[in-house]
This record gives C-alpha cells, sequence and structure tokens, in this order.
C-alpha cells in the first residue's frame, strides 16, 4: 500500500534491529518483528491493519497480508501472570462445561393431561419448536380423531395448540422453567427454551386461561 | 509551618519529634530530615514507618542503623514489568537477607508490606519466630513460598492483626495452615488468602472468624464454598470488606434462601470481590449490599454476563471504586456513568487476551464514564480501539486524573476513525491533567506525544512506554521535560544511546529506568555506568553471551538501572551483569 504513495520511503526509513537482524539495524515495525496473533475479524479492522503498517514500515513491507499469527507478544497486554493465569483456566473450565453439556441429553417429563400416563422427551434432538411439536403430536396422537388426518394435526400444531375433536377442548403446551414458574412453550428462542425446560405440560385450553389468554382466544376464534 | 527552622531548634527533642508525629508520608518524613542536622536526628529516631521503593537502593544495615525505632517497613523488588514476564525468574528481590538483618539487629518489627519480591518459606519462619509483636503481613505479587510458610507465621504471631495475600504465586501444600491459628488468636482484623489454590478446614476457619470479633476483612479463596461463606457471614456481620470464594450454587436451594437473607444483615460491607467462580442466577442476592458498596472487583468473575452486570451495577449508587472486565462492554459502562457518580477509580481488564472477540470496550465506553463520573481521578483502561477525539473530550470531563493508564489490545493501532498516530489525544490528557502523576500510553504514537509530555506532564512521577515513538528525540523529551519522573519504564521503541547519555545526572533523581528491546548497545552502558557510580547498570542477559569482555557494539536486550547507595549487589544471578 506504501507505493500507492508515489514515494520511495527506503532511504529514509529508520529502523529497529537484532544484532545480525534481518536489515542490519533496520527498525522493527511492530508488526514484522513480534509476532502477533491478531484475529481481525471485520474488513474495517483489516483496513486499519494495511494502513498501520504502512505508517509505521514506511510503505517498505508493501504487502498487504495480515501479520502472520504464530505467537504471542511477550508481556502483551500487559496483564499480570497470576490474572491471566486464572482467565485461561476459567475459559478452560467454560469449554469443558459446554462440552459436557453439548454431551448430555435433556429428557424432560411430558404430561398431557387426561392422558393416563407421562412420557419422556430428549429436547437437545430437536433443532426447533416446528421439529418439537411433530413429535408431540405423534407421540399423543391417540388423543385425536383417526380421520383429522397428520396434516390437520400439523396445521394445528403449527398455531400452538392441540384439538382434541373428540371433546372439542383445546390444548395449549405450558412448560416449567428453572425458577419454577409454568410458561407458555414458544415465547423465547429454542436454545433458551431447551436450557430452561424442566418439564412439559400440555394443559387443557380450560385450566390456560390465566395462563395464555392469547392463546386460548385464537382459539376460540379459530373454533 | 510558619515558624522558622532556626526558632524550633530552642524546642526540645521532644517537642519536634511530637510535631513530626502529625508529619505521616515518608515523602514528607525525609524532606524533614533534609532541613538541618537537629531535623535529621530527630526525625530519624522518631521515624517508625519506612518505604523503600527498590531494596537494592540502600542496604539492610544502613536501614537498621539509620532509624533504629523501626516498625513498619515496605519494600519493592522486582521492576514493573517483572509482571509481564519480562524479567527471568532468579532476578532477584529477596526478602530473606532483609528479615535476618532486622533479627540480628533486634528490630521491633511490627509490620512488613512486600512488593514483587521473592518470599521464602524460611524467610516467613524467621519472620514469625524472630518478631514478637508482630502484627501485619502483606505480601502483593510475591512468589517463593508455599502455604508451610503461611502455617509458621499462623502457629507463631501471637498478635496477628493482619494477614494479606494479593495476587501471590504460592504452592499449596494442602497442608492445614489455617488450622494452625490457636484457639488464643483473637486478634485478627485482615484475613486475604484469595489467591491461594488449594482448600482450607472450612471448620477452622469458622472458628477463626466466629472468635475474631474485630475481623473487618475477610477474603476467602474459590475453594470455600457459598454454603460455608454463609455461616461465616452468619457470624461476622460486622465485615466491612469481603472476598467471596465459589458463588455457585442452586438458586432453588434451601442453602440459597438462607444467603438471601445472611446478605441482606451484612450491612457493614463496604468493599466486595472475588467471584472467581460464579453462576450469575446466583448475584441478587449480593443486591442489597450494593448500595453501600464503596468498593467493587469483579475483575476475575469471567462468569458473568454483561446484562447481569448491568443489572448489578444499578444498584451500586455509592461506588467508589470499580474494578471489572471488558465483557461489561460500553453499553455497561454507560449504566456505570448514570449511576455511580462517586467514582474515583476504574479499572477495566481484557477478558479476551488474543482474540478481538465481542467482549470488548472501545473509547465509546470511556468518554461515557468521563462524562457520567465527575470525581474520576484514575484509570486503567484496556480497549480494543481509540481515537483522539474521545481522549480530547475525556481529558476536557475529568481534568482531574492523577492515574491514567490506556492499553490498546493491539499495541500499535492507530485512531479508530482517522488513523492517526494518537498523539494528539495523549497531549489533550496531559495538557488538561496538571496533577497526572502516573502515565501509561498506548496505540501508535510518534515522538510528538512525548514532545507534549515533556512540557505538561510537569507532576508525572511513572511513565510507562511500549511500542511507541520513532527516534531518541522521543525520550529526550520526556527526560529533559519531567522533572518529577521517578520511574522510567520503556519496551520495543526506538530509544537508543544517544538519548541514554544525553542527561546522565538525570537518573539520580530518579528510581529506575528500565529499557528492553530498545536501541542500546553496550558501550553506551558501559560509557553510563563509569560516569555515574551511584548507579547500577544492570544488564539482563538471557541466552546472548554478554560478559565483561563483549564488544561495545553489542545490542543490549534488557537494561534495568536504578540509583543505590549500596554499590552492586552481590546476589545478581549469572544471566545479571553489573556494569
Amino acid at each position: 500500500m506504501g507505493d500507492d504513495f508515489g514515494l520511495n520511503y527506503e532511504e529514509t526509513e529508520l529502523r529497529l534491529g537484532l544484532p545480525g537482524g534481518n536489515e542490519g539495524g533496520g527498525k522493527r515495525g511492530f508488526s514484522e518483528t513480534v509476532d502477533l496473533k491478531l484475529n481481525l475479524a471485520t474488513s474495517r479492522d483489516e483496513q486499519t491493519e494495511d494502513k498501520e503498517k504502512s505508517v509505521v514500515s514506511g510503505g517498505s513491507s508493501g504487502a498487504v497480508s495480515k501479520p502472520h499469527a504464530k505467537a504471542q507478544v511477550v508481556g502483551w497486554p500487559p496483564i499480570r501472570s497470576f490474572r491471566k493465569n486464572i482467565l485461561s483456566a476459567q475459559k478452560d473450565n467454560n469449554v469443558e462445561i459446554e462440552k459436557s453439556e453439548g454431551q448430555s441429553a435433556t429428557f424432560v417429563k411430558v404430561s398431557v393431561d387426561g392422558a393416563p400416563y407421562l412420557r419422556k422427551m430428549d429436547l437437545k434432538i430437536y433443532k426447533s419448536y416446528q421439529e418439537l411439536y411433530e413429535a408431540l403430536s405423534k407421540m399423543f396422537n391417540s388423543f385425536t380423531i383417526g380421520d383429522c388426518g397428520a396434516n390437520g394435526l400439523k396445521d394445528l400444531m403449527n398455531e400452538n395448540k392441540l384439538i382434541d375433536l373428540l371433546n372439542g377442548t383445546e390444548y395449549v403446551p405450558t412448560y416449567e422453567d428453572k425458577d419454577g414458574d409454568w410458561m407458555l412453550v414458544g415465547d423465547v428462542p429454542w436454545e433458551m427454551f431447551v436450557g430452561s425446560c424442566n418439564r412439559l405440560r400440555i394443559m387443557k385450553g380450560s385450566e390456560a386461561i390465566g395462563l395464555a389468554p392469547r392463546a386460548v382466544e385464537k382459539g376460540k376464534n379459530r373454533s | 509551618m510558619c515558624v522558622a527552622p532556626c526558632m524550633m531548634n530552642y524546642f526540645p527533642e521532644e517537642v519536634l519529634e511530637h510535631i513530626f508525629n502529625f508529619v505521616s508520608s515518608h515523602k514528607n518524613r525525609n524532606a524533614v530530615s533534609l532541613v538541618c542536622k537537629n531535623w535529621y536526628f530527630v526525625e530519624r529516631f522518631s521515624r517508625d514507618k519506612v518505604f523503600i521503593g527498590n531494596c537494592y537502593a540502600i542496604s539492610s544495615e544502613r536501614l537498621i542503623s539509620r532509624f533504629p525505632r523501626l516498625r513498619s517497613l515496605t519494600l519493592k523488588g522486582k521492576p514493573h514489568f517483572a509482571d509481564f514476564n519480562l524479567v527471568p525468574n532468579d532476578w532477584g528481590g529477596y526478602v530473606y537477607p532483609w528479615i535476618e538483618a532486622m533479627a540480628k539487629g533486634n528490630v521491633n518489627l511490627e509490620e512488613l508490606r512486600l512488593k514483587r519480591m521473592v518470599v521464602s518459606d524460611e524467610s516467613l519462619e524467621l519472620l514469625a519466630r524472630s518478631f514478637a509483636n508482630f502484627k501485619s503481613l502483606v505480601l502483593v505479587s510475591c512468589e517463593g513460598f508455599t502455604t508451610d510458610g503461611l502455617a509458621a507465621i499462623a502457629s507463631n504471631c501471637r498478635h496477628l492483626r493482619e494477614l494479606d495475600l494479593q495476587e501471590n504465586e504460592v504452592e499449596d501444600r494442602r497442608g492445614k495452615w489455617l488450622s494452625c491459628f490457636p484457639d488464643s488468636c483473637t486478634s485478627l482484623v485482615s484475613l486475604n488468602f484469595a489467591c491461594l489454590k488449594g482448600e482450607v478446614n472450612l471448620a477452622a476457619l469458622e472458628r477463626l472468624v466466629t472468635r475474631c470479633r474485630n475481623l473487618q476483612s475477610l477474603r476467602v479463596n474459590h475453594a470455600v464454598p457459598l454454603e460455608a461463606l454463609q455461616k461465616i457471614l452468619i457470624n461476622a456481620p460486622q465485615l466491612t470488606d469481603l472476598g467471596t470464594g465459589s458463588f455457585i450454587h442452586d438458586p432453588l436451594s434451601e442453602t440459597y434462601i438462607k444467603l438471601k437473607s445472611t446478605f441482606q444483615k451484612c450491612t457493614s460491607v463496604r468493599s466486595l470481590s472475588g467471584f472467581l467462580e460464579v453462576s450469575p442466577s446466583c448475584l441478587p442476592v449480593i443486591y442489597p449490599v450494593c448500595s453501600n458498596l464503596t468498593s467493587l472487583n469483579l475483575s476475575y468473575a469471567s462468569g458473568i454476563f454483561n446484562n447481569e452486570l448491568i443489572k448489578l451495577m444499578q444498584h451500586c449508587q455509592k461506588l467508589e471504586r470499580l474494578w471489572i472486565l471488558d465483557t461489561i462492554g460500553d453499553e455497561g459502562l454507560n449504566v456505570v456513568a448514570s449511576t455511580c457518580k462517586e467514582l474515583q477509580e476504574l479499572r477495566v481488564f481484557p477478558s479476551d487476551l488474543y482474540g478481538v472477540g465481542n467482549a470488548a470496550v472501545t473509547e465509546v465506553g470511556l468518554v461515557a464514564i468521563s462524562a457520567g463520573c465527575p470525581k474520576l481521578n484514575s484509570i486503567l483502561y484496556f480497549c480494543q480501539q481509540m481515537t483522539n477525539a474521545a481522549l480530547a473530550i475525556v481529558a476536557k470531563n475529568c481534568p482531574n486524573f492523577i492515574r491514567f493508564r490506556l492499553c490498546t489490545i493491539n499495541p500499535v493501532v492507530p485512531d479508530a476513525v482517522t488513523m492517526q498516530p494518537l498523539d494528539e489525544g495523549f497531549g489533550a490528557i496531559v495538557r488538561a491533567c496538571k496533577g497526572l502523576k502516573r502515565l501509561s500510553v498506548s496505540g501508535l504514537l510518534t515522538d510528538q506525544v512525548f514532545l507534549y509530555i515533556g512540557m505538561y506532564a510537569e507532576q508525572l512521577e511513572m511513565l510507562s512506554i511500549a511500542f511507541a515513538g520513532d527516534s531518541d528525540k522521543g525520550m529526550l523529551y520526556v527526560l529533559n521535560g519531567c522533572k518529577k519522573l521517578k520511574k522510567l519504564e520503556i519496551r520495543d521503541s526506538p530509544f537508543g544511546n544517544m538519548a541514554l547519555l544525553a542527561d546522565v545526572g538525570k537518573y539520580e533523581t530518579m528510581r529506575s529506568l528500565w529499557m528492553s528491546s530498545c536501541e542500546l548497545t553496550l558501550g553506551a552502558c558501559r560509557t553510563l555506568a563509569k560516569k555515574m557510580p551511584m548507579l547500577n547498570v544492570e544488564i539482563i542477559n538471557e541466552g546472548e553471551q554478554i560478559d565483561g569482555g563483549s564488544d561495545d557494539r553489542q545490542k543490549v536486550e534488557k537494561m534495568y538501572l536504578y540509583r543505590t547507595l549500596a554499590g552492586p549487589r552481590k546476589d545478581a544471578p549469572e544471566f545479571v551483569l553489573t556494569l
């Protein structure tokens, strides 16, 4: 990039260098001598880097490539080793925790009001609410009339409720979160839901009035 | 004092001494001792607190003979850049000879405060045995000892009031050092073992806290779980300074509920730290304490996310000192700015040491703080980027800075907007902050910034420079301009022999000069050493074969010089060559 300026900086360039170093007393542009691991993600940062290279090393480098990341600059950023050690130990711990959490399954009890028994589902195998609803509908298929058909069920699941055509009641899927509160399924992002869901309960619409008035209203409007 | 010294000499010495008792700062005491011989003698026999900023500047014998009534000694060892691994192990800074000399000299030592020194178990054992009235041990960034040494202190110091271990490297022998405090020990006022890695006997800790009714400050390590902390707090509601251990718990548990009510009773706590392990859902427990806090250190709590931090900060209206990680973000700093109107000191540490992650603060956060916190006088700010414009605004908002340390993660990053060097920004800081005593600069910097520093930073005592400047002129501006300069440390900057030798007398007015990865040659260092016999000029050689016979043109990688009355030190290791 220095070449763009049309000036040859080399002759007037101030240099630093180690004994017997590259150009015998050349100025050590920071980016050249010390291997800095810069993980510059944005293009704006790339611009910064190129400009700083041309300012620092007088454009002799010319090259626009990022500094080659090999090792850290010794003692930079200037933080006490004690603090550095603690931070990296914490990072390792967090990575471990994430890994272990990633591996374990998240089985939650699923109850449907009126059903004779509960089921258990591993929330981790689903990637979205849509998949969860499909799985739920398959699991509790016996509660709907046969000639409703799978498609009909899917439509209804899309709108966040099950319709028990036999009784004409509506069901609302709810879950118990880590604080012990009963929440309507679907409000929070999927990952957050998986992380905070303790158990699922498919409630009868009549009971769900206080919990999810909108859902019940929606249901009423539909029927 | 309006009374002329000659009149003061008619006062009996007891009166002089009584007056001098009101002079406590060591700088003022030193000044008093220079007035005349009489004052020197009176001052000398009445001084009981001595501060030695460089343990190699003076010999222990001289210390003891000048101040026979010595009770409290503060010693600093390694140069500051040792904190960042620039000084090899075994460089020096041993405390043992000092303790030995004081023991032999029958000094009635009560307090020892050490920073960046090597402290062996033998020294701790000798300390514990030799001084019957020993009360206070404060170790900061020291190394070389194990929990066995602590056991010796605990067992033998019958009047121990303070055991304060800050960020030391301690080998944990998993012994029972805490249990070594005898049942008769009830004198503890301050106990800080947060930096220890191993377990302690929780029952012993609980008993110790219960019987030390005067305990004000307790900082435990991460091995002390929340249940234990809760039990301790119940027995010590008088605590003013608390450092938590592990802060992890299931918010639905009974312990958590007990903890809530316990914290509500801790109405005296003014300072809070720790949180090395923390689950954010537990944090609301400390909200009742937050509104009384004047000091909060969350700089090790990498487990708290920025939204939790923000919620927490909103409770801390009385905060005067805040140490935090950059996970707080500019947004969080905005909240701090609008909540913490009493803030005087802020330190923002980097959470992500290597990459350019999302967790970072920029000039925006700094400007917000400067605008919102009129009492701000001390800052340490690790940031991703900075601009001259922002620094100018900060300077305008906060002309009262005493300490200003800025550290950009990329050490030569230019102004994020203009791509210019950050010279003007720092120039604005030194122009506006007439009382500035400590400055660390970073980012892309030319000689110009040093011109500004030399011109305006009249009170500057300590300056840290890294990857900055273009030529010897930069260093010369500083040496010529900053009359009160005490410590200058420079790394990876193009300053060389000409700057070093321009004013050799200057170094006798300073405590020390560090230069590493600069442009010095052995010849210049030799010349300097020859001209200034009152300086120790040390060449720290790692792997390079610099010895007495080496050529003058040999480049010097690390040089550390300091004024001294003690001559070249006898404990220098092989890789240190004193010229």
